[in-house]
């Protein structure tokens, strides 16, 4: 029923949605719909969505709002309002303190260019808008939007590219280095019904070198929908040091979809945080194609009363002597339940890869719940891959250790959830995300008694 | 001058799981005096010293811990700790993303506090901590790695020590600190121990070995076999037990 709503959706917005861009974009965009309406959305039958019923965010109406600043009418209204709702110093509150970071800001998936900073660009950098780019640089962007997105097989990637309008759009030419953190939020309104289409596209040239932050999050607790889809190309020799951090709130759907490409002598580091969101689902695709890779995917989720977190992650090794790296961390409490499903695929010629997975997550409470499946798929016979995965409560002998010592029960315990969590927190390669998550980390632990 | 009594554990029973390992302990420890208590595997040397440490998985089926004449029992581990007592752990737990530095003061600073005494700041803590790795020769580097984490077994019982030193306790167990120790790690430990024998603290070191006891020489020694102190001697009593094995002794002790 409410796929012919997105259908009705799209219908009424064609005609804005065909002024974004040249006709190649438009082209884009009906494909995903038309993938988007063949496949519907995924129902439990479905083996990568066995274990995440998003019925409700099916039968659910969304509606997206429009960039109209004018307006009066209803959802550019809200979206006029968001932008105004949304102070610098909210951004802060809600991400971390991004000082002497590049900013690209969107509300509800719409460019807001009072709330970003992209000024004192160094040569060979093209950081902004995608809906700007792709009236004047189109045929930059032509050959990587959409290059990765798999529209067949994933609904939510054809879905968010039918209704692709805006997004952050990060493009290093060969040979250029950014030091600084550049910083893409994407902030949602929050009003019950609204659904926005964040997008991103990552494009790292030959020799290259950036460090890029995603921050996702909501002003209001309504049920909105957001469904992201981020694009990376890692070229060759370049590195990406990649993070995002999900913090949505707590009513919310999440549905992002992170695809990756890495060519020959690419650095890729990433880390996926999930703090926030009722029913979140990410999909971490990283495709090594090219040889002597280094990457790296990261994870930490937290969960807590009835919120469900799934991520799957696939990690595509096609050529020699790459080496990957995979640690996912859970720590669940209430109700929450996590899924984790890791898939690493070596392809017949990559021979001497070196992959290793693990998946660990703590129960903090009965009622949490995880389930968690590593997934080997090897094609090639001289490689070295290991996998793992662990559920548990805290290390009892390691409480006591602390008590021991004069740590109160509940202070040991959130040490040690917070020692569990460091492994990945201490990835991230910004120092004041590390410490906004680590002071995150026991506040939310203080909202979560797990003695 | 009066002998202040630091640790008294009258008829002590004690198990796991409806299983009784200590079956009748009787202990009393003075302040400045070092105590040895030997026993084979299985004796229930561990178990002993994590009921004195509050360990709350074994059951206390009857008799009393006395500390500074207070029975403490049904206190919780940090409380003992905040009243004074400290175990050196046969298995110190790795505690990967949390610094020693941190966990220390963590730790000093809870003791503190439960004591009412105030929360020493950053500085303050640092400036302790450095001179008590001085003092036992530790390298500076240990405060800012994670406790335990990947260190040697050495360095994990050098830390037990450090621990010891900075939380400054009035009773010290040390359970089997010479556990997989090779002589040269085993004298740095011991030599530690002893820098902080005092006539104000009460040691207890807890072993399967005389040799450690070379290191650390006591002023009592006892002998634990199946949940009993079945003998009590000075410190000639370990020699003994080394030549004749605990077989002999408690062949002796029967007769």
């Amino acid at each position: 029923m409410s796929v012919e709503t997105y259908k009705n959706t799209f219908r009424d917005l064609e005609k804005t949605l065909r002024g974004v861009g040249p006709a190649w974009v438009h082209s884009l965009r009906k494909r995903g719909l038309e993938k988007f309406l063949k496949h519907g959305f995924p129902t439990l039958r479905n083996e990568e969505w066995r274990f995440t019923r998003i019925k409700p965010l099916a039968d659910a109406v969304f509606v997206p709002t429009t960039p109209s600043r004018t307006g009066g009418e209803a959802a550019g209204g809200e979206a006029a309002g968001a932008v105004a709702a949304v102070g610098a110093d909210e951004i802060v509150a809600r991400t971390f303190g991004d000082e002497g970071c590049r900013r690209l800001v969107f509300v509800d998936g719409h460019f807001a260019p009072e709330l970003s900073r992209i000024d004192d660009l160094p040569e060979g950098i093209l950081l902004g808008s995608l809906n700007e780019a792709l009236q004047t640089h189109p045929d930059l962007v032509r050959p990587y939007l959409g290059e990765l997105a798999d529209v067949e097989s994933q609904p939510f990637a054809a879905l968010n590219t039918a209704f692709l309008h805006d997004g952050a759009l990060v493009y290093l030419l060969g040979n250029v280095s950014l030091q600084d953190p550049i910083h893409v939020v994407f902030v949602s309104g929050g009003n019950e019904g609204t659904v926005s289409y964040p997008r991103t596209l990552v494009v790292a040239g030959r020799n290259s070198h950036a460090t890029v932050i995603e921050s996702y999050f909501g002003l209001k607790d309504g049920a909105y929908f957001t469904n992201a889809v981020s694009e990376i190309v890692c070229g060759e020799n370049a590195e990406v040091r990649h993070c995002k951090l999900q913090r949505e709130s707590e009513s919310a759907f999440h549905v992002a979809m992170q695809h990756a490409r890495i060519e020959h002598n690419g650095r890729f580091a990433t880390e996926n945080i999930s703090v926030g969101g009722g029913l979140v689902r990410n999909d971490v695709v990283s495709i090594l194609d090219g040889s002597g890779i280094d990457c790296r995917v990261d994870g930490l989720y937290l969960g807590t009363r009835r919120q469900h977190i799934d991520n799957h992650t696939f990690i595509r090794h096609a050529k020699p002597h790459c080496y990957s790296l995979e640690v996912y961390k859970g720590i669940l409490s209430g109700k929450a339940r996590g899924v984790f499903n890791g898939k690493i695929y070596v392809d017949p010629g990559a021979q001497k890869t070196d992959s290793k997975q693990s998946n660990n997550c703590i129960l903090l409470s009965e009622d949490a719940r995880v389930n968690t499946n590593p997934q080997l798929e090897i094609f090639a016979d001289d490689v070295r891959c290991t996998h793992g995965a662990t559920v548990g409560q805290l290390d009892e002998d390691a409480v006591f250790y602390l008590r021991s010592r004069g740590i109160p029960t509940g202070l040991s315990r959130d040490m040690l959830v917070y020692a569990f969590a460091a492994e990945v927190i201490e990835r991230i390669n910004v120092g004041r995300v590390r410490e906004r998550l680590q002071h995150d980390l026991y506040d939310w632990l203080a909202g979560n008694p797990n003695g | 001058m009066k002998v202040k009594r630091i640790l008294e554990v009258r008829d002590l029973h004690a198990g796991i799981d409806g299983r009784e390992i200590l079956k009748g302990i009787d202990l009393t420890v003075n302040a400045g005096e070092v105590h040895a208590i030997m026993g084979p595997n299985g004796s229930g040397k561990s178990t002993f010293s994590q009921v004195l440490a509050g360990r709350d998985t074994y059951a206390i089926t009857h008799g009393e811990i006395l500390f500074e004449g207070k029975n403490i029992i049904d206190m919780p581990p940090e409380d003992r700790a905040a009243e004074g007592i400290f175990m050196a752990f046969q298995y110190p737990v790795e505690i990967p993303g949390v610094k020693n530095n941190y966990f220390l003061k963590t730790a000093l600073n809870s003791i503190r506090k439960h004591r009412g005494e105030p929360e020493l700041d950053a500085m303050d803590f640092l400036s302790v901590l450095k001179e008590k790795m001085k003092t036992l020769k530790i390298d500076e580097s240990f405060a800012n790695r994670a406790v335990n984490y990947g260190f040697s077994g050495g360095e994990k019982k050098r830390n037990e020590i450090l621990q010891m030193a900075v939380l400054d306790p009035k009773l010290a167990i040390m359970d089997e600190t010479d556990s997989g120790l090779d002589i040269d790690a085993l004298k740095i430990v011991a030599g530690g121990v002893n820098s902080l024998r005092g006539p104000d603290r009460a040691i207890v070191v807890i072993t399967h070995y005389q040799r450690l006891l070379n290191y650390i020489v006591p002023d009592i020694v006892h002998v634990l076999m199946d949940g009993r102190i079945i003998r009590t001697g000075g410190k000639e009593l370990a020699l003994e037990l080394e030549e004749e094995g605990y077989e002999e002794i408690n062949n002796g002790a029967a007769q």
